[in-house]
């Protein structure tokens, strides 16, 4: 706001207002966007998640988890958690491989990498899903050649591994990308410098700089692949008890009318995804001062 | 320590940065890289501390080759433009680095390394500022911090990269006699690199005027000053 000098009390009134920094906005303007996001997240967000719990707790506690404890949903569980377990941290270590390689080193055909890494993104679920059918199925030489040898892809755990390793590929890369980029490579060449091998400056130098980026693409790399649907369901066939993950056992319960059943199951799934958020604050909480310490000045 | 750079050249996919530059620097010199922006100062500041090679041409060490040497084993105290100091670690920890790094036989015990990086902290004039974080001090401070953390490894050469590029004229001044009064305590052979012929003239004892990957002069400041070879080396060191 631009005031003209002058004597009279409006202007000096006016001019009395400094205390108000440039960023903030008028009450109405900021209440009206709190109520607004509140809006929405009470729509998109909490009433589903209410919604949910309401509908597997509908006739009581007992109910529900007496259909968690059905051998096929235990069983879809252990896959889902195995699932996790396994893809998560292959993909941790892909992921890292990637944005080092990537941002760390020039070399030919990186742009095309970088597009390439976005590919798990940019396609269907189905689609990836159906390419493994295609390649590994028992149409091909391939397929036939792993099922007589015991080892089949399709329709079967590794499959399931394959295309969640797939679809969850990007998530840690995309999160260190930018970060490892905008950190440069100065911090490492300074510990070359100072004597250290390679992989001691990866360990004591890359590795905590990038800790809170990898933490987070790990998060959502877990989470969706725990949650993943259309690859899965896809390539696994869907047997009960055998290759039927949580997200395909819910669609099950809910085509046969196990509403109660089905929500149960999805409020553990949606649990699940409540404890890795509830450690992230936690650790976010605990390490604050460190937090900030890394962040640039 | 002796360093002569014999035919030294280098090209980042055919742009040359360096066309074949020969350099004798007597051990014990305090030399500074002068020239304007794109010259190629801090290209061949970096094949002497090892983090870039040459394209063709030798470097040596007091007379044998060292080349092919990788940044680890040339111990070249090394500071950076930007400092480079880790972020995540407290000052005590950053000048610590190199002394934790050495392999486990030469690795000085835990009680040794306090000393000697008290020892760098009091010697830098900042004695108290182990405990902080890089961010919570002022661009002088983490100069000097760099400074430190470079000549913890016993290094057998400084390196510097505008090592007051981003600091106040008032600073500089301060700073340029710090880094005289180390280089004299310490007798090490020194480079840095500067754009600033004023600070290059009144610090160094051997100037290296550079432009476009090319050596123009080499000489005293007076001798510089008084004699300067080309119609570039005149006009730089006037402006
Ligand atoms: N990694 C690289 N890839 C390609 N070209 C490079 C690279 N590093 C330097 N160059 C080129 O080499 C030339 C010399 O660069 P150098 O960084 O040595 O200049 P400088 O004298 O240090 O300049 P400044 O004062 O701006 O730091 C420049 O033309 C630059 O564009
Ligand atoms: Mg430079």
């Amino acid at each position: 706001m631009i005031s003209l000098p002058s004597p009279t009390g409006r202007a000096a009134q006016a001019s009395r207002r400094p205390f108000r920094s440039a960023t903030t906005e008028p009450l109405v303007i900021k209440w009206t966007l709190i109520g607004l996001c509140f809006s929405v997240l009470t729509v998109l967000l909490f009433a589903p998640l209410i919604a949910i719990f309401d509908e597997a707790l509908r006739r009581g506690w007992a109910f529900a988890l007496a259909s968690l404890s059905e051998p096929d949903a235990q069983s879809a569980i252990r896959l889902t958690l195995l699932v996790a377990a396994i893809t998560v941290p292959l993909n941790a270590i892909f992921g890292i491989a990637a944005a080092w390689a990537i941002t760390k080193f020039d070399w030919r055909g990186k742009a095309w990498v970088i597009t390439l890494i976005d590919l798990p993104f940019s396609i269907s679920p189905v689609v990836a899903g159906l390419l493994f059918v295609l390649m590994f199925g028992s149409n091909t030489a391939l397929g036939v050649w792993l099922v007589a040898n015991g080892f089949p892809i399709v329709f079967a755990v590794p499959g399931i591994l394959l295309a969640t390793l797939f679809i969850t590929f990007p998530f840690v890369a995309r999160e260190l990308i930018p970060v490892m980029l905008e950190q440069g490579r100065a911090e490492e060449e300074a510990a070359l410098t100072l004597g250290a091998s390679g992989w001691r400056t990866f360990v004591t130098v890359t590795l905590p700089n990038i800790r809170w980026a990898l933490l987070y693409g790990v998060l959502l790399c877990n989470a969706r692949a725990m949650g993943e649907f259309g690859a899965v369901a896809v390539v696994s066939g869907k047997i009960r008890g055998q290759t039927t993950t949580m997200p395909l056992m819910i669609e099950m319960f809910y085509n046969e009318y196990l509403s109660v059943a089905a929500f149960t199951m999805a409020g553990v799934l949606a649990l699940l995804a409540f404890v890795t958020l509830t450690l992230k604050s936690v650790l976010e909480w605990r390490y604050a001062d460190q937090l900030a310490a890394t962040h640039r000045h | 320590m002796n360093i002569d750079i014999e035919e030294i050249s280098k090209d980042f996919n055919s742009t040359f940065a360096l066309h074949p530059v020969s350099l004798s620097i007597p051990s014990g010199t305090l030399v500074a890289l002068l020239g304007p922006s794109g010259s190629g100062k801090t290209t061949l500041l970096r094949i002497l501390g090892g983090l870039e090679f040459p394209t063709a041409g030798r470097v040596l060490f007091d007379a044998s080759d060292a080349t092919g040497l990788s940044v680890q084993v040339r111990r070249a105290g090394f500071v950076f433009q930007s400092y480079a100091l880790f972020r995540h670690m407290t000052v005590f920890d950053n000048i610590a680095y190199g002394l934790r790094a050495r392999p486990r036989k030469s690795r000085p015990q835990s009680g040794e390394i306090t000393r000697r990086v008290t020892k760098l902290l009091e010697l830098i004039k900042l004695p108290d500022i182990g405990a902080r974080y890089p961010n919570q001090l002022s661009g002088g401070q983490r100069q000097r911090v760099a400074l430190a953390r470079a000549l913890a490894i016993e290094p057998r050469m400084l390196l510097l990269d505008e090592p007051f590029g981003a600091l106040d004229a008032k600073v500089r001044k301060e700073l340029r006699q710090g880094l005289r009064d180390i280089h004299d305590t310490t007798g090490l052979t020194t480079v840095f690199v500067t754009h600033d012929q004023e600070e290059a003239m009144q610090l160094a004892d051997l100037v290296v005027v550079m432009s476009m990957g090319r050596i123009e002069q080499v000489g005293k400041p007076d001798d510089i000053r008084a004699r300067p070879k080309t119609p570039f080396v005149r006009e730089f060191i006037s402006a």
